[in-house]
């Protein structure tokens, strides 16, 4: 009987049905992962107290518990302790992320549970967030407002303290990105003028007297701007709080290194919702710290848009273009069939290749050729002979091509030959016919096509790497100082942000829910998009499907 | 417009690897009669390739124009600061660009000829003159006084040695260190000098930059010593170095000083470097070079790269490079023979001294190290005990050869794309049968987008989750994986099986085509049970350590992120790819086909096989050639997945650096125009190659279907 059920081929059904399953559960196990891991982030963690003894010396531990796993206590006896007395096969560990990174060794450990003698999730514990060294955990000893102690309510007090050192320091940040940056760039433009006039051998006595003038005058600016920020920097530097760590031992931070403070054994359900909202906001708006590892990741945000924005400009009239002139105007020859399997071909090259070509061809010799003709003041320094953000739209214009081509033209091929006709019939020239009628009509399409070219262009990293990407860009593409769009510079990217923080940074441990985080924000970009652009194909199928009847 | 961005990406590689395969060309610039007669002992020029300078036989040094309207005029003529009688003469290693004048009171000078550059009114202006390395000092090498007949000299960092043939016919070896007095702050020189037991005649004498080994020729003999500790001088090997019926001629060093190049009257030139063999490191022939016959045949170095000339009396000039074994040019450049020879520091001139006449010729010979053969073939070297496949671009040292063979990280595209495609392939092609044919069409709508939204996510996600989470989990849990693989077949088979045992009414509740719905939960709890039994499996079969075991008892490496990672993350991408092609050709065979079969009285699977497949089959391959395609260009999950390292080697446990992980990597460090820019590009351009006949091929099937199809 088996032998028959067998000889049936059901099982086999049931293998590839099997298949289907696997497939969706590690889709939907993936998605889900990447959201929980990521979303989970910034969730205020209890803070624990643990009294360690037995393997290692008596201490007290404070931290969030980061992660648990089991050890087989074969492995643990192999590597020299003793667990006789420990009846399981398995010892449970745990992470444990201590902080305070100056103070002790590590700023995570291994805590086996075997060793814990007491655990408690003590009250009033604070969690400060520090510019440096990342977290400090440990209890508020006291307050120093203006070097008098603070008496009377020093917990909420401490909260305002940093919430003005926190504004004091932004305002300095934007003054020295903003007016103080506009003056080191105005400056810099002047020694190009002054080089681009020695090259034409123009630069008379006059013109040096007043390249001279408007700099002074840029200094005489510079001088009161400096004087602001260090009394902006020395107001910050005025309070400091005092902290006892796990160690036992007061330590003195000051509130300028402090950005936020926050009590999460004491919060409750909602006082923890409206902090994780904070932290999902700070994350979206701040910029990187500590070589990326902390803080925001507002730049590569916007960074990615940017270039994704001038792919999209630059990417959208050629592939309009192209498919128009296939569908509509092409004879059925051998020349469209070339040029069909060339389409597909350009969607199957391997990016890398798009990244190598980019570089060759746009930034050395495209970028090299603009750099001699217009900016010969610039040399030896490139301006666009070195990887900048307009060569990543390029490269990226030309791997997303296809995409947007074979969209719009499915688009115009569902478009009923009936309207085409009676546009024809009516009198209409075959170019008004195509302005008036079928572009409008195919727009929807080409909307998906763009769509699922930025979507694409998004999560593209292999080729940026080569000709635009950094770590970490001191400035954004697009700025308040005049021509105010650099397509020049360099640029940062989700993608990369990725990578970099993963793979290159010196605390992996550290770095990783960010990593997820990021992960989760470009997924959740990606996804978006691409289901805007199915959804959208899906409704103008519907819509034509209506029209031909 | 599609057809000229194709086009303009091939050719524009094209353009870029092009150079590589050219071969090097040696031009005439001009001839220079030299004003006065007399004897030249050596010559050089700067780096400009502007001034040639010439040391003479009495201490002096002429300088000539050698390039523009001025070329051919003598500009100065300056004298070297000597104390003594020239006796002999020698030069450094080309790179150091130091000369030497050995005099009748044992005593040496060394002498180095630069440029003072100066741009009064925007222009360049040379000022010849010389320097003195020592600040004037003359080594007293023999401390007998007796004059120096021949010797050789280096002159590198803090390390200065000298080797010496003196009157008497001693070989004497000093080595000289300079040391500030504390108190007067006048530098005091300690001498190490040491007599070398040589046999016979004295040909040539040679020491290494680095003053670590000396070479003196003797007749077809070379003594090699080791003088690495100046006050222990010891004999290292005595090679037997002439070829067959042969004589030697001359000998050389090439540059970075680890190889002895030989000459032989018969024209043949050999390559010597030390291996290790059973008695330690040894001199080893390696290959050898043929030249023009001749009975003087000399060897010349160039400053950095393992190029090196020969000249013969009789005219003849010869090219060639050393590791790739090119014969690169040879050619018959004067008419008489050929007195000295000097290359220019970038290798882009030479000067020839014949019969009192100064030829100047360009060289144009940018990438003698790359040639077909080196690049897929085995090659040896230097310092490897045997020809090896290498890639190895950069190293912190100056002098390091770059090793580019293409064949470790083809090897390592290919078997990635493999482990790859071993994971995809069957997931993706039973899932498009399934979906295609069996699902019920309310499920594939949900079904078929939800697969392919996964072609949508980054590549860079999907390489991070395979390095920083699949990884140490797979090393955790590698039991587990293992068991996955054997319990879950076992398990659907299992669960089917047991379906036909329910009684009707519960088997009609899940209507036809929902299967995988079903198996979900089977799954998750397979899944499940294979990590919690994984460690009890590796207590049980392995000692509680796997790695260990594979270590220990099977001699397995076991990288963290290894084929199987890389595999599972890679298979992970390309099967939405497969899938959705090999799903829509099978979704394609016509109704009536199928329909026919069933009516005849075939099964569900027997129809499927018989005739879908069958139907579909051209669909199906081009699936998997888009896929394969798909893997082999694939950087990101390659590069975070992998060790990145360009070993040749099956193994499931290890790593591998693949074409397209090798230019992300490689790529935004290495010099515009430079080799191993070019082989870069060229390794874009395989890339390339290799998906455009894939995809052109799968494309080519499907176009043939579809018209098959649209007969039906």
């Amino acid at each position: 009987m088996v032998r028959q059920w067998f000889k049936s081929g059901s099982p086999w059904i049931w293998m590839t049905g099997g298949a289907v399953s696997i497939s969706l559960i590690s889709v939907i196990g993936l998605l889900a992962m990447i959201a929980w891991k990521g979303l989970s982030f910034f969730w205020p963690t209890e803070v624990v107290e643990f009294e360690l003894e037995g393997s290692v010396a008596k201490q007290t531990v404070i931290g969030e518990i980061y992660d648990r796993e089991m050890v087989p206590k074969a492995r643990l006896e192999a590597a020299g302790y003793d667990f006789s007395d420990y009846q399981d096969e398995y010892i449970e560990r745990l992470l444990v992320k201590t902080g305070n990174r100056e103070y002790v060794e590590l700023d995570f450990r291994w805590i086996l549970t075997t060793d814990i003698q007491s655990r408690t999730v003590p009250e009033d514990m604070a969690v400060f967030e520090r510019s440096k060294n990342g977290n400090f955990y440990g209890y508020v000893v006291r307050v120093i407002e203006d070097g008098k102690v603070v008496t009377q309510q020093p917990v909420e007090r401490l909260e305002f303290l940093v919430e003005r050192a926190v504004e004091l320091n932004e305002e300095a940040l934007d003054l020295q990105n903003g007016d103080i940056g506009h003056i080191n760039y105005e400056l810099e433009r002047l020694r190009l003028k002054e080089r681009g006039y020695q090259l034409d051998n123009e630069l008379t006595d006059k013109v040096k007297a007043e390249l001279e003038a408007q700099r002074a005058q840029l200094r005489e600016e510079y001088k009161v701007f400096e004087k602001r920020l260090f009394e902006l920097r020395a107001d910050a530097k005025r309070d400091y709080v005092v902290v006892r760590d796990m160690r036992g031992e007061e330590v003195t931070l000051p509130l300028y290194q402090v950005l936020d403070v926050w009590f999460p054994n004491n919060m409750g359900f909602f006082s923890k919702v409206g902090h994780y909202f904070s932290q999902t906001g700070k994350f979206i708006s701040d910029d990187p710290r500590e070589a990326n590892t902390e803080g925001g990741v507002f730049p590569a945000i916007f960074g990615t848009v940017f270039m994704v924005m001038l792919m999209a400009v630059i990417v959208t009239p050629f592939g309009v273009i192209a498919a128009i002139y296939l569908h509509e105007y092409a004879a059925k020859n051998a020349v469209t069939k070339m040029i069909r399997i060339a389409v597909i071909n350009l969607a199957g090259v391997p990016s890398i290749v798009y990244g190598v070509f980019g570089l060759g061809f746009f930034v050395y010799m495209l970028g090299g050729s603009i750099d001699q003709l217009f900016y010969p003041e610039a040399a030896p320094s490139p301006v666009f002979g070195t990887p900048g953000v307009i060569w990543s739209a390029l490269t990226l214009a030309i791997l997303t091509l296809p995409v947007v081509i074979v969209s719009t033209e499915e688009g115009l091929s569902r478009i009923p030959s009936s309207v085409r006709h009676g546009s024809l019939a009516l009198g209409a020239t075959k170019a008004e016919t195509l302005w008036r009628i079928i572009v409008p009509m195919a727009s929807p399409a080409i909307m998906t096509g763009l769509i699922l070219a930025v979507a694409r262009a998004a999560g593209e990293v292999a080729p940026l790497m080569l000709v635009g990407v950094v770590k970490m860009a001191p400035t954004l593409p697009l700025d308040g100082n005049f021509p105010y769009i650099h397509l020049d510079r360099k640029f940062m990217h989700l993608g990369f942000h990725i990578y970099d923080v993963g793979f290159q940074s010196p605390n992996v441990e550290a770095a990783r829910p960010l990593v997820y985080a990021t992960a989760f924000l470009l997924v959740t970009v990606i996804i978006a998009l691409n289901i805007t652009a199915i959804g959208i194909r899906n409704h103008l199928r519907e819509k034509f499907r209506a029209l031909e009847h | 417009m599609v057809l000229v961005a194709l086009l303009l990406i091939f050719f524009y590689l094209l353009y870029v690897v092009q150079p590589i395969f050219e071969s090097a060309s040696v031009t005439k610039r001009t001839d220079i009669a030299l004003k006065d007669n007399k004897t030249y002992f050596g010559m050089g020029m700067e780096e400009q390739t502007e001034i040639a300078y010439l040391l003479d036989d009495k201490g002096l040094v002429d300088f000539y124009q050698i390039k523009g309207q001025n070329s051919g005029d003598k500009l100065n003529t300056l004298a070297v600061d000597l104390d003594g009688q020239v006796t002999s003469f020698s030069q450094s290693a080309p790179f150091l660009g130091i000369y030497a004048y050995g005099l009748d009171n044992g005593q040496i000078q060394l002498v180095k000829p630069s440029f003072l550059i100066s741009f009064p009114g925007n222009q360049r202006v040379m000022q010849p003159r010389l320097s003195y390395p020592l600040e004037g000092v003359q080594l007293e090498v023999d401390d007998q006084g007796q004059a120096i007949k021949q010797f050789a000299f280096s002159h590198y960092e803090d390390k200065t040695a000298v080797v010496a043939q003196t009157a008497d016919k001693r070989v004497v070896f000093a080595s000289f260190s300079a040391e500030e007095n504390m108190f007067s702050g006048e530098i005091e020189w300690t001498v190490e000098r040491s007599i070398l037991p040589i046999e016979g005649r004295v040909d040539d004498m040679l020491i290494s930059p680095d003053t670590t080994r000396v070479f003196v020729r003797s007749a077809n003999q070379v003594y090699v010593f080791d003088t690495r500790f100046a006050d222990e001088v010891k004999q290292f090997q005595l090679l037997a170095a002439n070829e067959e019926n042969a004589n030697l001629v001359n000998m050389n060093l090439l540059a970075g000083a680890n190889s002895l190049m030989l000459s032989n009257d018969n024209g043949e030139v050999s390559q010597w470097f030390e291996v290790n063999t059973d008695e330690g490191r040894q001199f080893a022939k390696i290959r050898s070079f043929e030249s023009v016959k001749s009975a003087q045949v000399d060897i010349f170095s160039e400053f950095y790269r393992r190029t090196f000339f020969t000249t013969t009396n009789t005219g003849e000039l010869g090219l060639y490079y050393t590791t790739s074994e090119a014969h690169l040019w040879q050619g018959k450049v004067v008419d008489g023979a050929i007195e000295k020879f000097a290359v220019s520091p970038r290798s882009n001139a030479a000067l020839l001294l014949s019969d009192n006449t100064l030829n100047v010729v360009e060289l144009h010979n940018e990438h003698p190290e790359v040639t077909w053969s080196a690049l897929w073939q085995e090659v040896w070297y230097e310092g490897y005990p045997e020809p090896a496949y290498t890639w190895q671009s950069t190293s912190a040292s100056d002098d390091f050869e770059s090793k580019f063979s293409l064949v470790p990280i083809s090897f390592g595209t290919i078997k990635a794309a493999m482990y790859a495609m071993l994971f995809a392939v069957p997931i993706a092609l039973s899932a498009a049968i399934y979906t295609a044919y069996f699902m019920s069409p309310e499920l594939r709508r949900v079904v078929k987008p939800t697969v392919e939204i996964m072609e949508a996510l980054p590549t860079v996600i999907l390489g991070f989750l395979a390095g920083l989470w699949l990884a140490p989990l797979i090393e955790e849990h590698l039991p587990a994986i293992v068991a996955l693989l054997v319990l879950l077949p076992i398990a659907i088979i299992g669960t089917a099986f047991g379906w036909t045992k329910l009684p009707k009414q519960i088997r009609h509740l899940l209507p036809d085509g929902w299967h995988s719905v079903l198996l979900i939960p089977v799954v998750l709890i397979v899944g499940w049970l294979s990590f919690a039994i994984s460690d009890s499996i590796e207590v049980w079969m392995f000692g509680g350590n796997v790695r260990q075991y594979l270590t220990n008892e099977l001699g397995l490496t076991f990288d963290q992120r290894n084929s199987l990672v890389v595999g599972i993350a890679m298979g992970f991408a390309v099967i939405p790819t497969i899938f959705s092609i090999a799903e829509d050709a099978v979704f394609s065979v016509p109704k009536h086909l199928s329909n026919g079969s069933l009516a005849l009285g075939a099964t569900q699977w027997q129809t499927l096989v018989r005739v879908i497949l069958l139907t579909a089959s051209p669909g199906i391959f081009s699936a998997v050639m888009m896929g394969l395609g798909r893997a082999v260009g694939e950087t990101m999950i390659v590069l975070m997945a992998t060790g990145n390292t360009p070993i040749m080697d099956w193994s499931i446990f290890q790593g591998m650096r693949t074409l397209a992980a090798n230019i992300a990597v490689e790529m935004p460090e290495s010099e515009v125009g430079s080799s191993h820019y070019r082989i870069l590009f060229l390794a874009a351009f395989v890339l390339f190659i290799f998906t455009f006949i894939f995809n052109t091929v799968a494309e080519f099937v499907r176009q043939q279907l579809r018209e098959k199809y649209s007969s039906m």
